[in-house]
């Protein structure tokens, strides 16, 4: 029966054999402390993250985190991006519950800003990443108004359109490089005496500054006004909308916050990688930020950048797997989502929201009823 | 411009109309799928797929080298038929059954669901990558797989400068006869009624005594069977197929569930062939690198003035 | 993949084989360090397991047999390859670069195999002060980058679509050409290199470009059909020139088709079909041996045969002539990158593919086009570009 499981929350599951609940109530207990602590508790804890995210890159524990690639490198592409991605995607489908499917085209439209900006007229890199986050945001408003009176589903195919639609016309269009990308894209400017070349170090402590503040940013707009409109639009929005919750506009804002983020992410982004191509932004990334947000529970912070995390550093850690990654890679999907279809880390009250199957998505047809109707009529399939 | 118009528009009316019908056929397992989960059945183009290398594997196996004619051709064309909806429905019910049962049993989100069928669709592309292709064709796993030739490709007839081929016939016919078939299950059929009661209102349905679990199997089935008939036509058709040919086209037939009006069986026949003829048609201008740019704008453009899509949602209302 | 597991399983004995022979030597990481090492590290880069990996493998198999006879031969210093799976994707090649150049501390790097990853790590290279050798990459703006540490031994697309469009305006005169092309960078940018040249040439030219992924190229056909082009050039790889090619001899179009190195494939004729494919004109900065060559290309066509069960292929020369060049500089004594580098500018030697020379900007000194052509269902080599002919 659905329901039983949630309602009763992780100690019922931590009975059941399943060692995969099992560390799962584990980590719901971890969560339960976090609940209860006290502001001292917490700051060392955020202090000791910081502190642990400065020593990250050093070569011991590169030796085992990334045997077979340079572990800085890795930790700012793929890892700190993700995570980047993953914080500003779960903006728009985590609080806001709008289904994205083609998250990548704002980070690619931040990338080619930066770029082209920077190679045709020799801007700087802030300039460059300011014009950046601004076409983002502006693009994230032009494909929103139109659609975002679509319900999700809509939504998703026409996110999907929206990605091929960018990255077809960058490939299409020889005035920003065409299929041959651009190269030679320029590095940051020197900050506090480090020059930023190719040595990856300082690249990583730009991206972990980023993500510091957009989680700040983040968490600030979750508490805030527009992040309890948000979730009033993703539980129920007609309700929402009669209670005077102007949705449609909150749903732009989260649109163009999430746009933001991601160009963000891809004007730092290109600005390391020197060579961008409209191949570097397949439609298989825009997916694989999305798994990255709802393997590691939708709506939570520690828990998107936990999926983020995993999602970019597991296929690094087993390249000695070679072809088969994408093969365990598919089915571990599929297994996790079986067994902990709320993902790894969800949010406490996305989670009651998924118990009622009305987690802004919806719950799939066939067995539960959708958001309208009476929550208490429990329907048994068998 | 205008010259190419001319002379281009006939030949890309039929090229347009065979590559419709095969986005329509596609497209019908989305829609089936959407109308009565609600899932966006991400793995479905895999599943298409699978239906190319069935009929691949016919071909190989019965020797096939050459174009056959007659009988011959009829009993190949029937066999592929059968073993390729055998495989690819198989195929969407144990896909079903491992990928989305469990979800559906904890009533988990739809965006869950989703993310178990695109972890089941790179395995099953990865799986026919590195295991089925080199064990059954003995070929690598990720090239494009070249199919014999079945269907000569003599013209039957001509329309303007537009020659109409044997395989061109076929095609559309097989396509539009399957949909007319499926359509017939759908509004007529005991089966049909529980599948339209339960995109209508599943609590209902389970409370006038439909089994759930069956009609969600035989949706799966149904879309799987047809995905099968689309594959089986696009190895005749184009000869070649790959780990990941579904990819694109399931992209392309979801669009064009959508624009017909997803959940809707007549829709997907419609945004189908709507879809390869804009795309053909859209190429004269622009070239042909821009055809998916064409199809997603004008799936925009449709979607703003239409919000459920040409001829709206919902299976119970395919009758309208 | 029988055929894959067999270059496995191949290149797995002789790794066995190496190692047995490189005894201790392989724990002293030899390094960019001193000059008393035992053995170096040359790292190969390229896509080994993605969707292009059958042009890679064939050089990475090249590279790995000359080092093999090198090492078979006792030096002082032995060489160690290091292969790197970029899948051809420029964001991969550029995590694997520190790692072979921090890490693993490569003297030398064969690769990378394409040209958008080289595009991606090529400053990057330059900064670590890695010389790279690549064996197939002909992007034209690789050598205009400043990079003192890049080479490679194939001749450019520059010089591949006028070799290709002037052989085909002599031995064809046509009047109208059709340049059709999908839209990933290689193929793009040898396709305008084709049609300039057919423009200089005054040959009216008409384009078009089909996504990669497409399936269906019935518009782009129509196009070249309702053309009436006397020749059509595609560029792009085996994957869409096969079936494009089966669509047009289809619909009746029979104008001689021509496309470059990506096309020069077996699988050009199994995709399009042995029928469709007679007499298809391929040209190549590469040199493939047949059966029936003789003299040092024979010595190679029959080792590479019986090291790795299948006859040479694509840039197979070209991967173990860059191998070579490598050898040259570690047989002079030399075992820094740096000093590598140095010595790479000097060198000058008879490699199996043509003679092996660089410019001081890395292109090869030897620059010259084959032309092949599909026969009886077999592509054959017709010679070089400036005296092949063709068969009427």
């Amino acid at each position: 029966m659905r329901g039983d499981d949630v309602t009763n929350n992780g100690n019922t599951a931590a009975k059941s054999g399943n060692p995969f609940k099992l560390a799962g109530s584990q980590l719901d207990r971890v969560r339960d402390w976090w609940a209860k602590a006290p502001g001292w508790q917490r700051w060392i804890v955020y202090i000791g993250l910081i502190v642990g995210a400065l020593i990250l890159p050093a070569p011991w524990i590169g030796a085992f985190m990334s045997p077979y690639s340079d572990w800085t490198t890795v930790l700012f592409f793929p890892i700190g991006i993700y995570i980047l991605m993953a914080i500003g995607l779960n903006i728009v489908v985590g609080l806001a519950g709008l289904l994205d499917l083609g998250y990548v085209a704002f980070f690619a439209i931040g990338s080619y800003s930066l770029a082209y900006f920077g190679t045709q007229y020799g801007w700087n890199f802030w300039a460059t990443l300011s014009i950046g986050i601004g076409v983002t945001a502006i693009s994230g408003v032009i494909l929103g108004a139109p659609t975002l009176r679509l319900r999700g589903d809509y939504l998703a195919i026409v996110t999907l359109g929206f990605h091929e639609i960018v990255r077809i016309t960058a490939n299409n269009t020889d005035e920003i490089g065409g299929a041959r990308g651009i190269t030679n894209i320029p590095h940051p400017p020197d900050m506090f005496g480090t020059e930023f070349l190719f040595d990856p170090a300082p690249y990583y402590y730009l991206i972990l500054a980023t993500i510091v503040l957009v989680i700040i940013f983040s968490r600030r707009l979750e508490i805030s006004r527009v992040g309890r409109s948000w979730a009033a639009i993703r539980e129920d929005e007609d309700a929402a909308e009669l209670m005077g919750v102007p949705t449609f506009r909150f749903k732009l804002l989260a649109f163009a916050i999430g746009a933001m983020i991601g160009g963000l992410a891809g004007a730092v982004w290109a600005s390391q990688a020197n060579f961008i191509a409209p191949t570097s932004f397949p439609f298989i990334l825009s997916a694989t930020i999305l798994v990255a947000v709802v393997l590691g529970g939708s709506g939570n912070l520690p828990g998107v950048m936990l999926g983020a995390f995993l999602i970019a550093w597991l296929p690094e850690r087993f390249r000695g797997l070679a072809e088969y990654r994408i093969l365990f890679f598919g089915a571990a999907l599929v297994l996790l989502m079986a067994l902990r279809p709320e993902g790894l880390l969800p949010s406490r009250r996305r989670r009651a929201e998924l118990a009622e199957g009305t987690g802004g998505m919806g719950s799939m047809g066939a067995e539960v009823a959708g958001p309208t109707s009476d929550p208490d009529v429990e329907v048994s399939s068998k | 411009m205008l010259d190419d118009l001319s002379n281009q528009f006939l030949p890309s009316t039929v090229g347009g109309l065979a590559a419709g019908a095969i986005f329509a056929l596609l497209a019908l397992g989305y829609t089936m799928v959407y109308g009565v989960l609600r899932l966006i059945n991400f793995a479905h183009s895999e599943i298409f797929m699978i239906g190319t290398f069935a009929s691949l594997f016919v071909l190989t196996t019965m020797g096939v080298t050459g174009p056959l004619t007659g009988f011959a051709l009829i009993g190949m064309l029937l066999l592929m038929l059968v073993v390729s909806m055998a495989a690819a429905g198989g195929a969407a019910v144990l896909l079903e059954q491992v990928a989305y049962r469990p979800l559906r049993k904890k009533g988990a989100s739809r965006l869950a669901a989703l993310i178990s069928a695109i972890g089941a669709s790179l395995f099953l592309q990865e799986f026919f990558a590195l295991v089925v292709i080199p064990a059954v064709f003995d070929k690598a796993g990720r090239n494009t797989t070249g199919v014999p030739r079945l269907v000569d490709r003599d013209v039957v007839f001509t329309i303007g400068n537009a020659n109409v081929r044997t395989d061109h016939i076929i095609v559309i016919v097989a396509a539009i006869a399957m949909m007319v078939l499926l359509d017939q299950i759908v509004n007529r059929s005991r089966m049909g009624r529980g599948i339209r009661a339960t995109a209508q209102d599943p609590e209902a349905a389970v409370l006038m005594g439909v089994n759930i679990d069956n009609v969600v199997r035989m949706t799966f089935l149904l879309g799987g069977a047809m995905a099968g008939v689309a594959g089986m036509l696009y190895v005749m058709e184009y000869e070649v197929t790959q780990y990941n040919e579904g990819f694109v086209l399931g992209i392309k037939a979801f669009t064009a569930a959508v624009l017909g009006g997803i959940g809707n069986i007549r829709g997907a026949l419609l945004g189908g062939f709507a879809l390869g003829l804009i795309e053909n048609w859209g190429a004269i201008f622009l070239g042909s690198e821009w055809k998916d740019v064409i199809a997603f704008i004008v799936l925009v453009v449709v979607l703003m003035f239409r919000p459920t899509g040409i001829l709206g949602e919902s299976l119970q209302r395919a009758r309208a | 993949m029988v055929r894959r597991a067999g270059f496995l399983a191949a290149g797995m004995a002789l790794t066995l084989t190496l190692s047995a022979c490189a005894g201790s030597g392989d724990d002293s990481s030899g390094g960019g360090g001193g000059g008393d090492a035992t053995s170096v590290k040359i790292g190969f880069m390229g896509d080994l397991t993605g969707e292009n990996s059958a042009i890679v493998i064939p050089p990475r198999n090249g590279a790995k047999m000359a080092f093999d006879e090198y090492n078979a031969t006792n030096p002082d210093v032995k060489i160690e390859m290091v292969e790197y799976d970029s899948q051809g994707k420029p964001e991969q090649a550029a995590v694997l670069v520190p790692q072979a150049a921090g890490t693993d501390k490569i003297v030398g790097l064969i690769g990378p195999a394409f040209s958008g990853e080289s595009k991606a790590v090529g400053a990057q290279l330059n900064e670590a002060g890695i010389p790279s050798v690549s064996a197939s990459a002909t992007n034209p703006g690789l050598a205009e980058n400043g990079w003192e540490f890049w080479h490679r031994v194939v001749a450019n697309d520059n010089d591949q679509g006028p070799g290709i469009a002037n052989f085909l305006v002599n031995e064809l005169s046509p009047k109208k050409a059709f340049v059709v092309s999908d839209d990933q960078e290689y193929s793009v940018g040898l396709a305008e290199t084709v049609t300039t040249a057919f423009k200089e040439a005054g040959v009216t030219t008409e384009t078009d470009r089909f996504a990669v992924t497409a399936s269906d190229y019935s518009s782009t056909v129509s196009k070249i059909r309702t053309s009436n082009a006397d020749v059509i050039f595609f560029g792009g790889y085996y994957a869409q020139a096969g079936p494009l090619l089966k669509q047009l001899r289809d619909a009746g179009v029979d104008a001689p088709f021509v496309s470059g190195d990506g096309s020069l494939d077996a699988q050009l004729v199994s995709t399009a079909g042995a029928e469709a494919a007679e007499g298809a004109i391929l040209g190549c900065p590469c040199n493939i041996p047949s059966e029936d060559v003789t003299g040092p290309l024979k010595e190679f066509y029959d080792n590479y045969q019986s090291a790795f069960d299948v006859p040479p292929a694509i840039y197979a020369t070209e991967g173990y002539d860059a191998a070579t060049a490598f050898i040259k500089a570690v047989e002079a004594g030399n075992t820094t990158s740096a000093d590598i580098n140095e010595f790479l500018k000097t060198v000058d030697f008879e490699g199996v593919s043509k003679p092996i020379k660089f410019q001081e900007n890395g292109e090869p000194e030897a620059n010259d086009i084959f032309i092949y052509q599909v026969k009886d269902g077999k592509i054959s080599l017709l010679g070089a570009s400036d005296e092949a002919k063709l068969e009427s």
